[in-house]
């Protein structure tokens, strides 16, 4: 590596920081599973940020649950180095997710950054995210790469895709860098055009300091974590600082560069990206969009931060072990350091006792949250039913958000109930237009718009409840129009509906956390597929377990699991004992992590037996 | 006390519920009985001293393999071990294979207990299992086995069969009473995962078997043997008194064992083992000198709940001053709590510090025995 010392500022403490003319801040960011993380490797391997034997595939996605998935769920930044044309460029990346329900991560990554890889899979073209992503970049002014991925594989559709980059754009035929992420095509031309088409960050490391908080992590060795960028000013170890809206001041214990692993380091400076950890104890202090300053020479205004994120689902978590109340709230508190999306206040249910009810971007979210809270937390919970919010009106003319059927008032005092709607954009091929318009209209949804894009592509815009859409719906999307349809919806407002809540009741107990409000078509069929579903879940006990479902005092479906009534292996000799022996301990394992609502024995996944309806 | 268990893994045909380790090929015989003949040797230090009690030749068939072979086994375990002079020695013994004579020359290899694979005295019970023997040839060998010369003769059968009526099943043991054998060990028909029965039954081809039938048997069993004076020592298992297996008995009350051939288990006490389900690679691996076990070391937690679990099922029942004694107070305190609901809802009563499954219990014992159990706390 070449370095020039006079491009760098020494600083005391004998650590260097570049200036800002030679910082590329920029994001990757595109449509789920076209290849930015893949393409993050390359970027790494090619710039030397990780050795050799750290090499592998999705080597940011460090998550467990990103691993097995094989997708993105959390943003993740790293510094490169880039010596080019006799320069040492320092290059902040931060790879982004791809689904629906993590775009909130997109926005904050995009806030961080001047510039942005915007990529597209060569074999599946411009794709719903594709767009919306796009429009946050061009929304935060971030110069637009735009790189073709994926050109090595055989359907890919080169000259095809390009057009509709360049009409998505406005861009020419050949600022389109053609790429593999996999083969590691086109990774030079793409270091090249972020240090030549990405505007360095703008901020002056003399002015009062101002940095951005655009993500926290809490640590159980090293506390909280926050990732910042500098907007202005200069950091250095030890300073005094304060978040300007928490109004909270701590002393800077350690800054530091994010590589493949943190670096501590002494210095930064404007228009850099790393963390900082100050002994901050309470996780509220730490907000997310905040801005830190010094306490001595504070800036004059907070950065503006991050528009809140709208929750879509709501759900309660409640722990399996009532006594665990406490540890769930702080396991909560924890993870939402780390998950600025994920909304809860507390609320209690009947049957599950003191929880949580927390909103979710969506259900893929949920399910990471409830994961995430098993894995990192050992935090073992139940998730009731979710349901998105409505708006209930009253007879005295007050209007309610409900985000829990329990929560509706009585019946008598109801005037009508508006649910969430939304305006869903799909693109996809014309020969699945049909069937996915069945869909569409199979779930109260109303055609709105339809543009075709090329010959064979277009993209529909059709109104639908919004929670009509959040359970199975792109599941349904995907299968019917065999994976070649995308999806991205945003609130397009209120509108009233015939809404009727349905309760299901075990052995002639209602249980608040499976009750759903649903519109009065729905019901019938919906009840009875939901006490089957439960039947499957919910194991033989003692007594024989009814399961009803009701809309008022009227039953509309009934299932019964049968008692047990022979519980006896007929064989136990030398060779049976251990195995049986760890079969009784398993089983036992599983009861543990049941909760007994009346004289019934639920487990954990029969709670979510809504989702798994077909 | 140990016990001594050698597999034969030889049968003539498979049966359709069968999950016993066992092949109907005659391929590696000669090859598997000098591996058997050689583990016997190697493994003689196993029960540290401990003199043996009990033989148990089961299998697969052991009636299958001539005497000639069986006394070479029992010769060469006289060799290497020693055996108490009250030994029990039992051999299983299919209808199909029972002759005066043969019975007679196992006599003499010094087998003083046989138990007869009969199943049911209905042939389309035992079509059904697919047994090889008819209900006539059941009948006759038990009445050869007598006048071989045996008194001590266990007979197998299994009920909850799809074709056995409640009338049927206590026909059943009628007959096995009016036989005057002083043991009988039967199963509830169970389907086990991956067994021809498993198959045939997914596939539709034949009925499975129903839980309310089998409770029904179950409850005439127990009723009848009552009547006759069979004492119910194990879910499985009845006897007139004095008749126990020993050698089953030693799997109940935690005695060493040492089991020979493949599949085999063996406790000592620490561990548990088992040895390879494979004829090939049990006789390979003991011509090469290899490891042809598996172990597991069992925490005080494990032998717990193996105790809880055993002693439940037996009339001897799971003795709170023994677990105080081996495993600690803590244990003893948690059983005595955990049994309290069974115990007012008349699945088990407590008498004299010890905790016994009534015959309504006896249903439950598996779910019982979990209620009992202590988990790690890590998990
Ligand atoms: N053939 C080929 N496959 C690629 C290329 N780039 C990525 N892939 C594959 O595409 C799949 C998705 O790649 P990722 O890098 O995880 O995609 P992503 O955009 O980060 O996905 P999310 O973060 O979940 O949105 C993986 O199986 C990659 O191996 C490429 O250039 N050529
Ligand atoms: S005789 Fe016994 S071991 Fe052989 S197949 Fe039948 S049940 Fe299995
Ligand atoms: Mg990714």
């Amino acid at each position: 590596m070449i370095l020039h010392l006079e491009d760098f500022v020494l600083f005391p403490y004998n650590s260097y920081i570049c200036i800002v003319k030679y910082i590329r801040n920029f994001c990757i960011i595109a449509h789920i599973d076209h290849g930015k993380s893949t393409l993050a490797d390359r970027l790494l391997e090619v710039t030397h940020t990780i050795a050799e034997r750290d090499y592998g595939d999705q080597v940011l996605d460090d998550m467990d649950l990103e691993r097995e998935r094989g997708i993105t769920i959390k943003s993740h930044a790293i510094q490169m180095d880039f010596p080019y044309q006799g320069q040492n460029y320092v290059l902040n990346l931060i790879d982004t997710p791809g689904h629906v329900d993590f775009s909130y991560e997109v926005s904050r990554a995009i806030a961080a950054c001047e510039g942005a890889l915007l990529v597209i899979d060569a074999t599946q073209g411009i794709q719903a995210q594709t767009i919306s992503n796009l429009y946050l970049a061009i929304d935060h002014n971030l110069t637009i790469i735009p790189v073709l991925n994926k050109i090595d594989m055989d359907n890919a559709m080169i000259e095809e895709v390009k057009d509709q980059i360049v009409d998505l754009l406005g861009c020419k035929h050949d600022e389109i860098i053609e790429a593999s992420a996999k083969m590691g095509l086109g990774i030079d031309r793409i270091l090249e055009d972020i240090v030549n088409k990405v505007p360095p960050p703008t901020g002056d490391p003399n002015a009062p300091l101002q940095g951005l908080i655009f993500d926290s992590v809490f640590n159980s060795y090293r506390g909280i974590i926050a990732y910042f960028r500098i907007m202005n000013g200069t950091i250095r170890k030890g300073d005094h600082v304060k978040f300007v809206n928490t109004g909270a001041d701590y002393h800077a214990d350690e800054i530091g560069i994010l590589r493949l692993r943190p670096e501590p380091r002494d210095v930064i400076a404007a228009g850099d990206v790393g963390y900082i950890i100050s002994g901050i104890k309470a996780s509220k202090e730490v907000q997310v969009g905040d801005t830190f300053t010094h306490v001595d020479r504070p800036c004059d205004k907070a950065i503006e931060g991050f528009t809140d994120v709208k929750p879509m689902v709501f759900a309660g978590i409640y722990p399996i072990d009532a006594d665990d109340y406490e540890i769930l709230r702080d396991s909560l508190d924890k993870l939402r350091l780390n998950d600025a999306s994920l909304s809860y206040e507390p609320e209690s249910s009947a049957a599950l006792g003191f929880g949580f009810r927390c909103g979710f971007l969506g259900l893929l979210h949920m399910e990471i949250v409830q994961e995430r809270l098993d894995r990192e937390f050992n935090m073992d919970v139940i998730t009731t039913v979710p349901n998105v919010s409505y708006k209930v009106y009253t007879t005295k003319g007050e209007i309610l958000e409900v985000h829990n059927p329990s929560g509706l008032p009585v019946i008598t005092t109801i005037d009508h109930i508006e649910e969430p709607y939304i305006l869903a954009n799909i693109i996809t091929r014309s020969e699945y237009v049909g069937s996915i318009m069945t869909l569409c209209i199979g779930k109260r949804g109303v055609l709105k718009n339809q543009v075709y894009l090329t010959t064979d592509r277009i993209e529909i815009t059709v109104e639908l409840p919004l929670g009509e859409i959040v359970f199975d719906f792109y599941d349904k999307l995907k299968s019917i129009s065999k994976g070649y349809a995308s999806f991205d919806y945003h609130i397009s407002g209120h509108q009233q509906a015939d809404l009727i809540k349905l309760d299901i009741l075990l052995n002639g107990d209602s249980v608040d956390a499976l009750s759903t409000l649903l519109h009065r078509d729905n019901a019938y069929e919906f009840g009875r597929k939901f006490c089957l579903k439960l039947k499957e879940y919910i194991p033989r006990q003692q007594y024989d377990v009814a399961i009803q479902a009701a809309i008022g005092a009227k039953i509309i479906a009934r299932e019964t699991v049968k008692a047990v009534r022979k519980d006896v292996t007929a064989k136990c000799y030398g060779g049976d004992i251990t195995r049986k022996r760890k079969l009784l301990e398993k089983q036992k394992k599983g009861k543990k992590r049941m909760r007994q609502i009346g004289n019934v024995e639920v487990p954990q996944k029969a709670f979510l037996a809504v989702l798994k309806l077909d | 006390m140990a016990g001594l268990y050698v597999h034969i893994p030889f049968c003539r045909r498979k049966c359709h519920y069968c999950n016993f380790f066992s092949v109907v090929t005659t391929k590696y015989r000669d090859a598997f009985f000098d591996s058997l003949l050689e583990e016997i040797f190697i493994r003689k230090n196993y029960l540290e001293g401990i003199p043996v009690r009990t033989i148990y030749l089961g299998g697969g068939t052991p009636s299958f393999v001539s005497p000639a072979i069986i006394d070479r086994i029992l010769s060469s375990i006289r060799n290497y071990y020693q055996l108490t002079s009250d030994i029990e020695i039992t051999l299983e013994a299919n209808p199909d294979d029972v002759t005066i004579s043969l019975m007679q020359q196992y006599r003499a290899l010094g087998i003083n207990r046989l138990s007869i694979g009969v199943q049911s005295f209905f042939d389309d019970d035992l079509q059904y299992l697919n047994r090889l023997h008819s209900a006539e040839r059941g009948y006759q060998s038990i009445a050869e086995a007598k006048e071989a010369g045996f008194e001590n003769i266990s007979l197998d059968l299994i009920y909850g069969i799809p074709t056995l009526t409640n009338e049927k099943w206590e026909q059943n043991l009628e007959k096995a009473f009016s036989l005057g054998i002083p043991h009988i060990s039967a199963y509830s028909l169970t389907v086990e995962p991956k067994t021809a029965l498993d198959f045939l039954i997914r596939k539709k081809a034949i009925p499975g078997p129903q839980e309310e039938q089998s409770i029904e048997h179950f409850q005439i069993m127990q009723e009848k043997m009552k009547m006759h004076d069979f004492l119910h020592y194990e879910i499985s298992n009845f006897c007139l008194e004095g008749f126990y297996s020993k050698h089953n008995s030693m799997y109940w009350t935690g005695e060493h064992y040492l089991g020979l051939g493949p599949s085999a288990h063996s406790y000592d006490g620490v561990s548990r083992q088992w040895n390879v389900g494979s004829l090939v690679q049990y006789i390979d691996q003991i011509a090469r000198n290899d490891r042809f076990y598996q172990r597991e070391e069992l925490t005080t937690i494990q032998k717990f709940n193996e105790y809880v679990m055993v002693s439940l099922r037996t009339i001897w029942g799971c003795d709170l001053e023994k677990i105080r004694r081996e495993f600690g107070v803590e244990f003893s305190a948690g059983s005595r709590q955990s049994a309290v609901p069974f115990i007012e809802s008349g699945d088990m009563i407590e008498k004299d510090d010890v905790l016994y499954l009534t015959d309504k219990g006896k249903l439950f014992a598996d779910g019982i025995a979990a209620s009992l159990f202590v988990l790690m706390s890590n998990a």
